[in-house]
């Protein structure tokens, strides 16, 4: 008698476990993948590969990207792009500048006009680039002259800001 | 002529100088066509070399593009072929001897521009001195701007930046442009097609802008202006990689021929000196014979 009860209870709980894992199932396929592409001219980090978050640095401020957000567009400002892959494992990069493309398909394009994993910034370089930049600055002739130096003063600054976090 | 001249001479100085010149040419064409073997086996291994790097650049080249054109194509703005301004964009190169890599895209812009309908005006934007020399011919009114020093170094994203500058501050404001390029699909084939580029114009026009967030005139500007430098980066790799592939397979195929040339010639001299050696030695038997008897 107990065996009989005790194996019904069984049959139960496995019914009520196998509903519970279909319904995850079905959880699991509504959240459309996010297809992720990330890469500069020269090289490509990410090719279509399924991560679970992104940091962007945008013009209009840093935004972070998850699968199925708003489709938009965006340019990026000198600043560090955090992938937080499947596994979650974070990377970071640092890029110069460039543009994000959200689709409505779910599928990111980050493209960067250059971009280095931050683990390959040399300090001394930055470090040097800065003090140059900041000369070029104050001694720049002409507004285009002048233009550029700042251009080059804000991204060695947010080199800078990446190497020390 | 030369039998007129040649009725002059006496008999043996006739078929001697005859021989003779005929062997001193035929030595001349055969050290001239060993010099040219020589240096279209060098052009071969030097584009060789410039292809196996080349290559190398466009795989992340070809993920890049495919990231820039994915939302123009998810977009699915709207492109009619009605409106009356149109803009091509030819790439080629400056140097030549690489097949029919420039000819196959001038043909096509030629094929265009003489097929359009009417109220439709085109403008060219030329890359590459190749493009320039041919179509300045037929439509040198029509080229807008032209840029050389390409092919000789290898593209770099700052080229790209320059062309897409140069077409963005153009005065004519165009509604639709292509931008015709050789797709790469091996290294003995390659593909000539086109790839379409949108004006600020259309984009802010296409039903489907609605979809996107938190648009702003400037961002969109922005954006527009990266997506073609991208597109014009990924175009200028695709054509490098064509061209130099392209180069690499004539120049072996003018090393072959020139190289069975040689052998033709080289069996036509040991002939023709035979037949000089074995005439000398006629005239000096027949000579002696002569005297003998």
């Amino acid at each position: 008698m107990a065996l009989f009860r005790s194996v019904r209870n069984i049959a139960c709980l496995t019914r009520q476990c196998s509903r519970i894992t279909a319904v995850n199932h079905q959880q699991r396929k509504g959240v459309a993948d996010m297809a992720f592409t990330f890469g500069c001219p020269g090289e490509v980090f990410y090719n279509e590969a399924k991560v679970k978050q992104v940091d962007v640095p945008a013009l209009s401020g840093s935004f972070g990207i998850l699968p199925e957000h708003v489709p938009s567009l965006a340019v990026l400002k000198p600043g560090v792009v955090t992938v937080f892959q499947e596994d979650g494992s974070s990377s970071k990069f640092f890029v110069s500048s460039g543009s994000v493309t959200i689709n409505d398909d779910s599928s990111v394009q980050v493209l960067a006009e250059e971009a280095v994993p931050v683990d390959r910034l040399d300090p001394q370089a930055v470090r040097e680039g800065l003090a140059k930049a900041q000369q070029d600055v104050n001694t720049g002739s002409t507004e285009r002259a002048k233009a550029e130096a700042q251009i080059a003063l804000e991204c060695y600054e947010n080199m800078a800001k990446a190497l020390e976090h | 002529m030369f039998s007129r001249v040649v009725k002059n001479l006496s008999p043996q100085c006739v078929i001697q100088a005859r021989n003779m010149a005929t062997l001193k040419e035929i030595s001349v064409r055969l050290k001239s066509v060993t010099n040219i073997q020589k240096i279209t086996k060098s052009m071969k291994m030097v584009s060789a070399a410039k292809y196996a790097r080349a290559e190398r650049e466009l795989k992340p080249a070809r993920s890049y593009g495919r990231g820039a054109r994915a939302f123009f194509e998810k977009a699915e703005i709207e492109r009619d072929d009605k409106q009356p301004n149109h803009l091509v964009v030819a790439m080629t190169s400056d140097r030549g001897l690489c097949g029919a890599v420039h000819s196959n895209i001038v043909r096509k812009i030629k094929h265009r521009l003489a097929e359009q309908p009417t109220g439709v005006s085109t403008k060219i934007v030329v890359i590459g001195d190749k493009a320039r020399t041919m179509l300045a011919r037929l439509y040198s009114k029509d080229i807008l701007v032209a840029f050389n020093e390409i092919g000789k170094k290898a593209a770099t994203f700052s080229d790209a930046v320059i062309i897409a500058e140069s077409i963005l501050d153009l005065d004519y404001e165009f509604d639709l442009a292509d931008l015709y390029y050789n797709q790469f699909k091996s290294v003995v084939s390659y593909k000539t097609t086109t790839l379409p580029l949108y004006s600020l114009q259309s984009i802010s026009q296409a039903e489907k802008l609605n979809v996107y967030d938190s648009l702003d005139e400037e961002v969109l500007r922005c954006y527009n202006e990266f997506a073609l430098t991208s597109l014009i980066f990924f175009a200028l790799k695709e054509c490098a990689t064509s061209e130099q592939s392209s180069r690499m397979t004539s120049m072996d195929s003018a090393s072959k021929n020139a190289g069975e040339m040689i052998d033709k010639l080289r069996l036509t001299f040991n002939r023709t000196r035979q037949a000089v050696i074995t005439r000398e030695l006629i005239e000096i038997i027949s000579g002696a014979a002569a005297l003998k008897s």
